[in-house]
């Protein structure tokens, strides 16, 4: 060691963020598809009531169930409500319910995770415990519960898909911690005087905080399955309330005798969103994680 | 090998009890007061504490949870105020109707997914590899409920190949009289052809339904675990042996690989029983999960918390099959044990 290298110029961080984002959409065009329909789909939950051509609730009998037309692009539902402003309007709600439960389980799991794994003893055992009691039951019918029991509501159904992805979190949480519990960084934290909470939060968190990201983005998917799952079978959300899984609930009927488009247009914004967030997610886990490359 | 199942049977002890904690927590977390719930809208106090002292609600937990630990092991799950019937009882008898579905959902699944992930994983990167992995990403981003309406309106609506979706079998059509409670096998059992088609009719698209649900981790985990297989010094081995490709595959590989893909079955299941409760609704079918959604609408709770400890509980039994199974097929596992 003669002398230290001059320190390397550091970009400013707004210049960090673009590179960095551009190498990931570089990397595989398949995740550069998968961001542009993500940017598609904060664009309609951001701008949605905006750009929608109708009100999403109002009704025109005289235009009921009409199939797409240059007027009605979607179609219009037995109502006669346009179905593209009532897509496009429902993605701000499933979109909040999905981000909403994953920050939520991003919360609960990640810290009793983190807890256990750092600890290990009577609070890996008891995280480890709860997680495998929930896991005992199938994940869509133990959400059904839970909305049953807690009461019929948006809020509910964030909880109740929150409680159910917990032990996927706490798992790797605890998982990616407890490889670190005696690593040199947080010994030397604790040398330093620092309280276990400070340890956890400023330097175990953050070593862990990649890895469950790339999960929130993987269960982001799964979230508004369930979401719309629950709904569809008359959980959560109100009928006149735009919402894909109600709306293809509400389509259903339509299916046999034709209407198809009742029910194809909430269905397959759905399975949009949901694909775009699983693409999304195996291409920053390729990222962040190659080792789990399939 | 009675050891590992009987080990395997102390493990599941566990689970079962949180499950039994977590659905008894479920039914005293009612919202408001139970005991005003189930006196009805019209009570007055009076018959609310009469039916509060009736229902034990007026002891404490650990004695309320002792009553309904009780209340299980007699099989008595409560009764269903909108059709007065004992929840035991209608989930029994609506029980075949779903494990019908749902097996043959799995069936499906498995005919479909492992020659996909075998022929994926013995050409990498061929078209049939990009095809098995398009097909098991858009099997789980397809929410099941769709899949079932796209299914109806081609099949039932556009080419008229399938029957209307209304349940098991056409309303001309007598159930044949009941073994299995299984209307394939019971209408084999009667020798009854016409029925047996008929109910084979209705079964296809929801078992197709859920079999593409389910697809996707069983054709990833086949072709994952194939393909290290494919890539060790035994196969190899074999090959220079000079064994016919289909023996190398099939006797040698494939036996080899088939245990990561039995142990995704749990997952599966767990994909299958819930994704069930979805399909029902969608093609009336009677089983258990239609029960519980048209109870969950009528604010009827015994009969969801019965569906779900249920369900809890076969999910339980499920998996320990599936690791008796585990033991079975791969004797390093019994000699562990």
């Amino acid at each position: 060691m003669t002398d230290l290298a001059a320190p390397l110029p550091r970009d400013s961080a707004l210049v960090a963020f673009l590179r960095q984002t551009r190498y990931v959409i570089g990397e595989n065009p398949v995740t550069g598809f998968a961001f542009a329909l993500f940017l598609l789909i904060v664009l309609a939950v951001v701008l949605g009531p905006h750009i929608a051509p109708y009100d999403p609730l109002a009704s025109d009998t005289a235009q009921a169930l009409k199939p797409p037309s240059a007027h009605h692009w979607f179609g219009t539902d037995q109502l006669g409500r346009d179905l593209f402003s009532r897509v496009i309007v429902a993605t701000r709600l499933d979109f909040f319910i999905a981000v909403a439960s994953v920050a939520l389980v991003f919360l609960m799991g990640g810290f009793a995770g983190i807890a256990a794994g750092f600890y290990g003893g009577w609070t890996d055992r008891i995280v480890g415990r709860i997680a495998d009691t929930i896991m005992a039951f199938p994940l869509f019918v133990l959400a059904m519960g839970i909305v049953a029991t807690l009461g019929n509501t948006v809020q509910n159904i964030v909880i109740a898909t929150a409680i159910v992805n917990f032990p996927l979190y706490a798992r790797i949480a605890r998982a990616e911690a407890n490889v670190r519990r005696d690593a040199g960084f947080v010994e030397a934290a604790r040398l330093f005087g620092n309280a276990d909470w400070r340890i956890l939060i400023f330097q175990i968190l953050p070593n862990v905080f990649p890895i469950l990201v790339v999960q929130m983005s993987l269960t982001m998917g799964y979230a508004i399955l369930n979401a719309a799952g629950l709904s569809f079978i008359g959980l959560g959300v109100r009928p006149p309330t735009p919402e894909w899984g109600i709306m293809v609930a509400e389509g259903a009927s339509f299916m046999v005798s034709g209407e198809w488009w009742n029910a194809f247009f909430p269905g397959a914004a759905l399975m949009v969103a949901v694909f775009c967030f699983n693409l999304l997610g195996d291409g920053l886990r390729d990222i962040v994680d190659p080792r789990r490359r399939t | 090998m009675p050891t590992m199942i009987l080990k395997r049977l102390l493990m599941a002890i566990p689970s079962l009890i949180g499950v039994v904690i977590v659905t008894f927590l479920l039914t005293r977390a009612l919202p408001g007061d139970p005991a005003a719930y189930f006196a009805g809208p019209a009570a007055t106090p009076q018959a609310i504490q009469e039916v509060r002292v009736k229902l034990g609600l007026d002891k404490p937990l650990i004695v309320q949870f002792g009553r309904y630990v009780s209340d299980l092991a007699h099989g008595n799950l409560g009764t269903s105020l909108t059709t007065g019937q004992p929840v035991a009882t209608e989930l029994k008898n609506r029980l075949p109707a779903s494990a019908e579905l749902t097996l043959l959902g799995l069936l499906v699944s498995i005919l479909i997914a492992v020659p996909l992930g075998i022929f994926a994983a013995t050409k990498p990167n061929s078209i049939i590899d990009h095809a098995c992995r398009v097909i098991s990403t858009a099997g789980v981003s397809l929410p099941v409920f769709f899949t079932g309406l796209i299914l109806v309106y081609v099949f039932y609506y556009l080419l008229g190949w399938a029957p209307a979706p209304l349940g098991r079998l056409d309303v001309f059509f007598v159930a044949p009289p009941q073994v299995t409670g299984f209307y394939l096998i019971d209408s084999l059992i009667a020798r009854d052809g016409e029925t047996f088609l008929a109910s084979l009719k209705q079964l296809v698209l929801p078992a197709l339904t859920l079999g593409i649900f389910s697809l996707a981790p069983i054709a990833r985990m086949t072709r994952a675990s194939m393909l290290s297989v494919l890539s060790s010094d035994f196969v190899r081995t074999a090959r220079a042996s000079g064994l016919s490709g289909f023996t190398v595959l099939i006797t040698y590989a494939f036996r080899n690989a088939v245990l990561p893909v039995i142990t995704t079955l749990g997952m599966v299941f767990s994909f299958l029983l819930g994704a069930n409760v979805l399909v029902e609704k969608v093609f009336a079918w009677p089983g258990i999960g239609s029960y519980a959604v048209e109870a969950l609408l009528a604010s009827d709770f015994a009969p969801v918390q019965g569906f779900v400890l249920t369900m809890a509980v076969m999910y339980v039994a499920l998996n320990l099959l599936i690791d008796v199974l585990y033991g079975v097929i791969d004797p390093r596992v019994r000699l562990e044990a």
